[in-house]
């Protein structure tokens, strides 16, 4: 029986560079999707599009190109990315002229246009998932995004494309997309989609799946995460898959991971909605096949709904914030002092805040206050004074900084080592448009 | 004892929603947590941190529980205060969950 073997060469645009040329080059891949566009990138990218028209996509591509390129060109390995962010033709430019300066003449790259619903919808009543509507947010409109599936990866593959650069896909999609190539799956299979769904869902956040995100000394213990290896699937045309790495990389695969990864983000596992499919998770079974081998199987699909989510960004004001520590006996006494003396000094000073915060980190900064966790009511030999606000101007925003770090001289005994910082906030709310309304298109690029 | 001793635990997030799965480590023990770990002692465990509804899903095929609490983020990943922007440490607190002290028979 035919088999394919994808895999996962980042899991976030941040991620580790290494694991995805291991993957080139020892995975016996015919794939390597790199995921990259969390719900706020897409937006943060549409603004620096907007500071650089040619820029807007991912800042690591050429980085990531530059180091796969070599592998997957000489074993016919194709590339799937949605590195392009806001901006994915400026991005297949720039993939054709690193293949260019390594040598690659005649590389065929596709990119997907079309995610972007911007202008279609800015305006409009659409009504958003946290209330109000598009029009509503005025000019604080940043972008809207939708989540497209993976029939426009699968055309271009189809028509012979070697890098299949995207905008905003929905991130299992960019897995599935090729696996309907490969098998041709018809676009109402529903359980085929659903289990090539599974599969995306397992991959796409990389080393997630291959013990990153999972050690727990003691009680979950994950050997060599500073050489973490990212997963591959080996898939059959039914759409089951074998989960593994490449050999002699760190990190595991175990059905405990696989288990992890298959429930992380979902609401209700037997409707996980995707452009392409509702896929189902609720049968799924995870079996250990082997030494950092999991074999998945069993899951299912229903219709799509017809809708596609959009992730809308909107400007939110900036965020302030100072800390500063304080240690030995009577630390969180003093921190707590810190923290009354800012809230004062803010009030004193007329400060206008749409909200702010006051953290002790090591106390209270994310379980709340003590009485809400138990075990809480020990002294700590350090804590953290935390003071956070979102502001509408940044100056307002740099006030609060500069009052934490006005402690210095005038606040408690023995407080260092403050920290400030002020950045603009943008915010993701999300809305649902009828499939109909956007209209992926490919555009084709040769190195 | 408490659940970290039966099962591990990951958190997600969408939104101002946190989803935190709950795995048995051993399929015997799933019943236990099952009837357990429901989503009314998971509202309470995570009192002050979750201002809405906990939902619970059930997958005795993987012997887990899928929680999906909302209005756990502050408003929102993209938009909260909090340091744990994510909640991504709200598994570790699923875990101090206490389980009765012996088994059933």
């Amino acid at each position: 029986m035919k088999t394919i073997r994808i895999g996962a060469g980042s899991g976030f645009s941040g991620d580790r560079i290494e694991p995805a040329v291991e993957l080139a080059e020892h995975g016996g891949l015919r794939y390597l999707v790199f995921e990259c566009l969390a719900e706020r990138t897409i937006a943060l990218a549409q603004l620096a599009r907007r500071r650089d028209p040619e820029g807007g996509y991912d800042t690591l591509l050429a980085a990531r190109m530059r180091a796969v390129l070599p592998a997957c060109r000489r074993q016919g390995i194709r590339i799937v990315t949605n590195m392009g962010a806001a901006n994915p033709l400026a991005a297949a430019r720039r993939v054709a002229e690193v293949a260019r300066s390594l040598g690659m003449p005649g590389l065929r790259i596709a990119a997907v246009t079309g995610d972007d619903v911007t202008d279609r919808l800015r305006g409009t009543d659409t009504a958003l998932d946290e209330g109000g509507t598009i029009a509503a947010l005025g000019n604080r409109l940043v972008s809207a995004n939708a989540y497209i599936g993976a029939g426009p990866i699968a055309r271009a593959l189809e028509a012979g494309a070697e890098v299949v650069v995207t905008g905003r896909v929905a991130d299992p999609a960019l897995f599935l997309g090729p696996l309907m190539h490969e098998f041709g799956w018809a676009e109402d299979d529903w359980p085929r989609l659903g289990r090539g769904t599974v599969v995306g869902h397992l991959l796409e956040c990389a080393g997630q799946v291959t013990g990153g995100y999972f050690a727990d000394p003691g009680f979950k213990d994950v050997p060599d995460l500073a050489r973490l290896g990212f997963p591959l699937a080996e898939v059959d045309g039914n759409g089951d898959a074998l989960i593994t790495k490449v050999p002699g990389t760190g990190g595991r695969v175990t059905p405990a991971t696989c288990k992890e990864q298959l429930l992380y983000e979902v609401h209700d596992p037997a409707r996980y909605l995707q452009p392409d499919v509702a896929a189902d998770f609720s049968g799924v079974r995870v079996e250990a096949a082997g030494e950092d081998a999991v074999r998945v199987s069993g899951g299912d699909g229903a219709a799509r709904t017809g809708l596609l989510k959009v992730s809308v960004g909107c400007h939110e004001g900036w965020f302030g914030e100072g800390q500063i520590s304080y240690a030995g006996p009577g630390a969180a006494a003093r921190g707590r002092l810190a923290l009354e003396i800012v809230r004062e000094r803010l009030r004193l000073i007329g400060h206008e805040a749409e909200e702010l915060r006051f953290d002790l980190i090591g106390m209270d900064a994310i379980l709340g206050p003590p009485g809400g966790a138990p075990g809480m009511g020990f002294e700590p030999r350090e804590v953290r004074a935390r003071v956070i606000g979102r502001c509408n101007s940044p100056e307002e925003a740099e006030r609060i900084a500069h009052e934490v770090d006005s402690l210095y001289l005038n606040g408690p005994a023995s407080g260092g080592g403050v920290v400030k910082s002020v950045r603009e906030v943008v915010g993701i709310r999300s809305c649902l448009v009828p499939e109909a309304m956007v209209s992926a298109g490919l555009t084709w690029m040769e190195a | 004892m408490i659940l970290r001793e039966l099962a591990h635990a990951r958190t997600g997030d969408k939104g101002d929603i946190s989803c935190i799965s709950v795995i048995a480590y051993d399929a015997a023990d799933y019943p236990r947590l099952e009837r357990e770990v429901t989503a009314e002692r998971v509202r309470a465990h995570f009192a002050g941190i979750v201002r809405g509804e906990v939902r619970r899903y059930l997958l005795p095929n993987i012997g887990a529980l899928n929680f999906v609490l909302e209005g756990a983020l502050g408003g929102g990943v993209t938009r909260t205060l909090a340091l744990d922007a994510h909640g991504k440490c709200l598994a570790s607190r699923m875990l101090e969950l206490e389980l009765a002290a012996a088994g059933p028979a």
